[in-house]
């Protein structure tokens, strides 16, 4: 349907549909974890154990069923860097309205449309008459470009979990008028930026388990050794939720620093090996600048030199100067979707959250995206903590 | 514009805001350009009970010893004929249900005003004038004044139909009346007019038998007023914004906390379903034959009995209650943690009623 914008770049929630999904959501269980949740909670040496959850989908289950209101008051539940379209930063979305204004067909995700750049974003180059159509896959992409005579550019956004596919498009023979402007990202280099970040006190991470899918619960093991903390991998029914921080406050209570993984029926260890090789045999990673938060190494996704073919970056002298005058800027001074990113602060820290910034007239990124926290807090009731 | 004045009278700031279609929703939008914009020149006359400040369904007036309710709605659906309905049985339930749930179920007279484009099929403007007869005899109610104004091609979408209706309430039933402990009835499932009408629109099959759920409510709400009397507080047909925008406004309006358990609110499972594969709650979603009443805990039983006992109100439930706390707010309890529930910023779908 016409209103309602595609799921964000995360993609869809494993199981999150159908008869099966009841089960994880019945209430009696519910209760009973949260018992022994509450048990264990008083093991917690230092409260409140602050847990890190990074992905968009968790934090709607979350706010949907008011999770956070089952929490003991020792634990507190806050989202990171897990809103890929949120993290896309300015000078990105620069580059896809400069192509999208120089006659190229720029064919991106529906909750890139909103998402500001420095003075404009695709929606506003789409009302001014450029070609910007919304897909919901990399695959999709390379279908307009078949149809299509001239330059297509796929603006790319999104983690692992977008990135396979993406990476899967270009080693299989996309049309020669068919290219992509990466603005994929990297999560665990983002999440060992955030664990060092003082005034955000990490003591444990709930890992996405749509990602782990690609990547396998493995992948932490480096955070693990790094920071000493737990990760927990973790699905997105409430009760997946659930047993995973009641995991994670077991694991904070007896000083274990480990992965472990709370979403077997998905995620296994090693991950699904094709879709990494395939992952990096297209992208390598390099340094780069997460809106709002970091200049975070090793964490942008860029097109390795052997497929800079399908490189938009190499295929087009994209100029971007001209959409960068800063004395347009609004009231997106004021924002503070970097911190609330980084679990330094709280929708409701904002003055403008529900004021000024709405779904509708969004000034942050966190507002625009269905999975950033601005967004999903102000659809289910504006302060989930109740 | 009827006058000639210069436009330069307007300054560039005033003309750069423009109308949305939020502004058409029902919900805060509407309620503040009705309030800032459009009620400047209007007035409530001193001894209205609830007049235009009120905001509510309809304004109630009185006129001797009784209350006169009055109301107007103007209908723009698309498309105008539909599972379960059409722009005609709407424009007269929509109508009779303010009239009702201020408490006016014995509707004393319609009006209907049509705005039609030129080249609309006479045919299907039959089809909608005997849509509307069998409405208002369901409702025993009739139109009695009306206007036909045509537009050229293209001046406007097919149809618009305004009716407006006048009632008597003997008990008058408005959304600010909540107390603590009031029990929050509801008369039928939820969300069947909204999805069924986008999924007609956008011409998505669900493989069953999704239809709207448009129908007058005054017979209903009559037989429950008999039960309850001055124990029904609040009546409020959930249209627009859906329960979720009916349960906030009378939670604002009358000051208190209303907490609903999601469990007890009844949705049909091709709503549920569709729902998920659209990305649409059903709270947020509208109706045109539901109605939220708010019981004094005495008479919760008995009314609720009675609502079951009318084939309008076979899945009437029980579905929670005012509370003294969170003033303003809606509480859901969802079978696993609590949040609150808020008002959909705007329209899930545009052109719905």
């Amino acid at each position: 349907m016409s209103d309602t914008p595609p799921a964000g770049p995360t993609g869809q929630i494993p199981g999150g549909d159908g008869d099966n999904a009841l089960e994880f959501r019945d209430p009696e269980k519910a209760e009973a974890i949260a018992d022994r949740l509450a048990e264990l909670a008083d093991n917690v040496s230092d409260p409140p154990a602050t847990i890190m959850h990074v992905c968009g989908s968790h934090e709607q289950s979350i706010a949907k069923f008011g999770l956070r209101s089952m929490l003991p008051d020792s634990v507190r539940l806050i989202m990171g860097p897990g809103c890929p379209v949120c993290i896309t930063n300015m000078p990105e979305v620069d580059e896809a309205v400069a192509l999208a204004e120089a006659g190229v067909t720029v064919a991106t995700y529906g909750d890139m449309l909103k998402v500001p750049g420095t003075t404009k974003s695709l929606d506003d180059a789409r009302a001014e008459g450029a070609d910007v159509r919304v897909v919901y896959s990399a695959a999709d992409a390379a279908e307009i470009a078949e149809e299509e005579d001239g330059e297509v550019v796929f603006f790319a956004t999104g983690f692992e979990t977008t990135a396979a596919p993406t990476a899967s498009v270009i080693l299989n023979n996309p049309p020669e008028n068919f290219s992509v402007l990466s603005s994929h990202k990297y999560v665990p280099p983002a999440m060992e930026i955030v664990a060092e970040m003082p005034d955000t006190d990490i003591q444990g991470y709930l890992a996405a388990g749509n990602a782990a899918i690609i990547t396998g619960s493995g992948i932490f093991e480096g955070i693990v050794d790094e920071h000493d903390l737990p990760v927990v991998v973790g699905g997105f029914e409430p009760l997946d939720i659930l047993a995973g921080i009641t995991k994670l406050v077991e694991m904070i209570g007896n000083d274990e620093a480990a992965v472990e993984n709370a979403y077997p029926r998905c995620v296994t260890e090693e991950g699904n090996q094709q879709a990494q090789q395939q992952l990096w045999e297209v992208f390598e990673t390099e340094d780069g600048e997460w809106r709002g938060i970091a200049d975070i190494p090793d964490a942008n996704l860029v097109l390795r030199d052997e497929y800079a073919e399908w490189d938009a970056r190499a295929r087009f002298d994209i100029e971007t100067a001209h959409l960068r005058d800063e004395s347009a800027a609004r009231l997106a001074d004021d924002c503070i979707c970097g911190d609330i990113m980084s679990g330094k602060a709280e929708p409701t820290d904002c003055e403008m959250f529900g004021e000024e910034c709405t779904p509708d007239d969004p000034v942050g990124a966190c507002m625009v995206s269905s999975e950033g926290t601005c967004k999903i807090w102000h659809e289910y009731g504006g302060h989930p903590d109740i | 514009m009827s006058d000639t004045s210069d436009t330069s009278d307007f300054d560039s700031e005033t003309e750069s805001e423009r109308i949305g279609l939020e502004h058409g929703a029902g919900g805060e939008a509407t309620r503040k350009l009705v309030a800032e914009t459009l009620a400047s020149g209007f007035g409530d006359p001193e001894d209205a009970i609830v007049g235009l400040t009120g905001m509510d369904d309809g304004a109630v007036i009185p006129v001797g010893e009784e209350n006169l309710v009055l109301t107007t709605d103007s209908h723009v659906i698309d498309p105008p004929f539909f599972p379960g309905g059409d722009i005609g049985r709407l424009a007269v339930s929509g109508t009779v249900n303010d009239l009702a749930v201020m408490g006016a179920t014995d509707v004393r007279a319609l009006t209907s005003a049509m705005v039609i484009e030129a080249n609309y099929p006479v045919a299907k403007l039959e089809r909608i004038a005997d849509s509307m007869a069998a409405t208002c005899e369901e409702a025993n109610a009739a139109v009695v004044t009306g206007d036909t104004k045509v537009m050229g091609n293209g001046e406007i979408d097919g149809i618009v139909i305004n009716t407006a209706g006048v009632g008597v309430a003997p008990h008058v039933t408005p959304d600010s009346a909540v107390e603590p402990n009031d029990v929050i009835l509801l008369t039928d499932s939820i969300g069947e007019h909204g999805i069924s009408l986008l999924a007609e629109r956008e011409g998505i099959e669900f493989g069953s038998d999704l239809a709207s759920d448009v129908k007058p409510l005054n017979d209903l709400l009559a037989r429950a007023l008999e039960v309850g009397g001055k124990n029904i507080k609040t009546m409020k047909d959930a249209t627009r914004m859906g329960l979720a925008g009916a349960l906030n406004e009378i939670a604002e309006k009358s000051g208190v906390g209303i907490e609903i358990r999601e469990e007890r609110v009844p949705v049909t499972s091709d709503v549920k379903g569709a729902g998920e594969m659209l990305g649409l709650d059903p709270f947020q979603i509208a109706n045109e034959g539901v109605a939220v009443l708010a019981v004094a805990p005495k008479s919760a039983e008995n009314v609720l009995d009675e609502l079951r006992e009318h084939p309008k109100g076979e899945n009437a439930a029980a579905i929670g209650k005012g509370i003294d706390d969170h003033h303003g707010r809606v509480v859901l309890d969802t079978g696993i943690g609590s949040r609150y529930l808020r008002e959909p910023a705007s329209e899930p779908a545009p052109r719905i009623c």
